[in-house]
């Protein structure tokens, strides 16, 4: 009844669109359980946060291994730190995907698209798989393509805010016009928000505050995950759109077609 | 911005359920920036050697103590145990002294502490803006720095002689260390050294301020307050755990984003309890004495001031556990940063 072509970004395929941010658990078993839970097959963890010398609190430690490690730039204040940070990531052993998070403003963590579209450019020509996390806002998609960027992840609303798809209509706008997975990252707080990016025609949808303060975290990420799958089963089926006023049964132009009768 | 008023009508208002409902907006706003989260951190006094005279610290140069500056050597000793304990954000202080803890010195400090340390921060005398930008490449990434008190009069009062004397040098100080390219900046008045409420609105003014003109550092604050030295009383401290509270959920709904740092200075039980409140960055294990961790007797040490906490860091990660909080021992990659 319900066929859908899976996620592929750079060539490898996944069965679950939602992505999960590792952020502000109050514990490691609340986050492996949420990973469990929700089925996600992508993870974000900060670099920051990663202690490669204490295996008990190793972040890394509390991730299957079949999930796919997206190490972010958390952090970076510009484009050079940004690949820096990556390089980094990579010779610690986190591999070679990366999400772009370059932020020069720690009040309302808004993303630099400039540098950010600066650090695609020199690390998708080192061979990074780059998802680059923006403000939506299509000149900077355009050239995040051109750059090489793996998908493009423009931001709901501000992160942690749960406030949802505040920026809906430029989201919109990306779905539209840019060919590669689009995957709406921050702000996004109840799974009917991420329903709402999905119904749209987003590819995915990331979240993490939401979840990480929730009282059950990992009854949260399962219900972000069907809520995913809903949303997505939703855009596939053709949803009717919704429609500003009544539609009415007797159309201005029905005079028309009275004499075909 | 916050009025004065509206401070001064905060702190006192001492109704229970209106401090609740204080905390609890603080509790809510903390949660959704930082999630159960705390950064742990230990101080490192590098050198108590100071040519201020300010009379309510135990490190002026006027007072009897033994001068000490630790040598490369000894640097490593006294970093050994804090790292053992697992901590990988250092704060390394000194006594404000040019002449004995020149910029060499502090980054030769940086660069050894590199080897061991991931975060790594300094509260030392106010410098330049090109001795900030050397601090940062030799591996700095954060600066501490603390008015004091923003009212110049109660100022000149305390700073008795020195360069600390200078009010607007050091007002300036986060500015110039911004300048500089340190990612983080601490900021921060000493409670108990003079009007609580003025003090707390010029704070805030500051650090509004410095994000406007700064918006990439990531900011902190502390609210160390007067403490005894070696058990005799310096100022007596005029704001008490509920002012003290308040004051910290206040920050919070004020700055939702900036971190809030509390030192050992604090007992256990109040800082048990303040980690539900707005705190994100703790101290742990820590010893406020040039060469406490390793290298003096207890009896030998003169430290800064006497600290309330001294659990060691497994019994604040076993608390933090239990308290369901997720201590974070690394916030920061150390990456080369650009000259």
């Amino acid at each position: 009844m319900f066929n859908d072509i899976p996620l592929v970004i750079a060539g490898k395929t996944f069965t679950s669109r939602f992505l999960l941010g590792t952020g502000k658990f109050k514990n490691k078993s609340d986050l492996t359980e949420s990973i469990v839970s929700s089925g996600t097959e992508i993870v974000t963890v900060a670099l920051r946060r990663v202690d490669l010398e204490r295996h008990e609190d190793n972040i890394l430690e509390h991730i299957p291994k079949n999930v796919t490690l997206l190490t972010n730039t958390s952090g970076a204040r510009n484009a050079q730190e940004a690949v820096r940070i990556a390089r980094l990531a990579k010779a610690s052993g986190c591999g070679n995907w990366v999400k772009i998070e370059v932020i020069n403003d720690s009040k309302y963590l808004l993303p630099d698209n400039q540098e950010t579209i600066k650090a695609t450019q020199i690390l998708a020509a080192e061979g990074f798989v780059v998802l680059p996390y923006i403000l939506p806002d299509l000149y900077t998609a355009r050239a995040l393509v051109k750059a090489g960027a793996a998908t493009v992840m423009p931001l709901g609303s501000f992160i942690g805010s749960n406030q949802g798809l505040k920026t809906r209509e430029l989201i919109a706008v990306l779905i539209n016009e840019i060919d590669l997975p689009i995957v709406v990252d921050a702000g996004i707080g109840a799974p009917s928000q991420a329903a709402e990016a999905m119904e749209m025609g987003a590819a995915a949808v990331l979240a993490n505050t939401a979840v990480a303060t929730a009282e059950q975290p990992a009854v949260l990420a399962r219900a972000f995950a069907l809520a995913v799958e809903a949303g997505r089963m939703a855009y596939l089926s053709g949803l009717p759109r919704q429609r500003p006023v009544a539609n009415a049964s007797s159309p201005l132009t029905g005079f028309l077609y009275d004499n075909a009768q | 911005m916050i009025t004065l008023n509206k401070i001064q009508e905060v702190l006192n208002d001492t109704r229970r359920e209106n401090v609740e409902e204080l905390a609890r907006e603080a509790a809510r706003i903390t949660r959704q920036n930082f999630g159960r989260t705390i950064g742990l951190y230990a101080p490192l006094y590098l050198s108590n050697y100071c040519s201020s005279h300010c009379t309510y610290c135990g490190f002026h140069a006027l007072n009897k103590i033994k001068r000490i500056k630790l040598t490369p050597d000894e640097m490593r000793r006294e970093m050994a145990p804090i790292h053992g304990q697992g901590i990988r954000n250092i704060l390394m202080l000194t006594g404000e002294s040019y002449k004995h803890t020149p910029i060499e010195y502090l980054k030769d400090a940086a660069r050894i502490a590199g080897d061991l340390f991931q975060g790594i921060a300094l509260e030392v005398h106010p410098m330049q803006t090109q001795e900030y930008k050397e601090l940062f490449a030799a591996g700095v990434d954060g600066i501490t720095v603390y008015q004091e008190t923003y009212d110049r009069r109660r100022y000149a009062d305390v700073h008795l002689s020195g360069y600390k004397k200078d009010y607007d040098f050091r007002y300036d100080t986060p500015r110039r260390a911004a300048e500089g390219g340190m990612r983080q900046i601490a900021m921060g008045i000493l409670l108990g050294l003079s009007e609580t409420a003025p003090d707390l609105l010029a704070l805030y003014e500051h650090l509004r301020n410095m994000e406007r003109s700064y918006p990439g550092v990531e900011y902190g604050i502390s609210f160390p307050r007067l403490r005894t030295i070696k058990e005799k009383e310096f100022v007596r401290c005029d704001v008490d755990d509920t002012a003290f509270i308040k004051i910290i959920c206040l920050t919070r709904i004020l700055f939702p984003r900036v971190g809030i740092n509390l030192s050992t200075r604090e007992a256990p039980q109040l800082r048990n309890n303040l980690l539900e409140l707005g705190i994100t960055r703790m101290s742990a294990g820590s010893n406020t004495a040039v060469g406490g961790y390793s290298l003096l007797d207890k009896d030998e040490q003169d430290p800064q001031f006497d600290i309330k906490d001294d659990r060691s860091v497994a019994d604040v990660v076993a608390l933090l556990k239990k308290r369901n909080f997720d201590p974070v021992f690394t916030d920061w990659r150390r990456i080369e940063n650009a000259a």
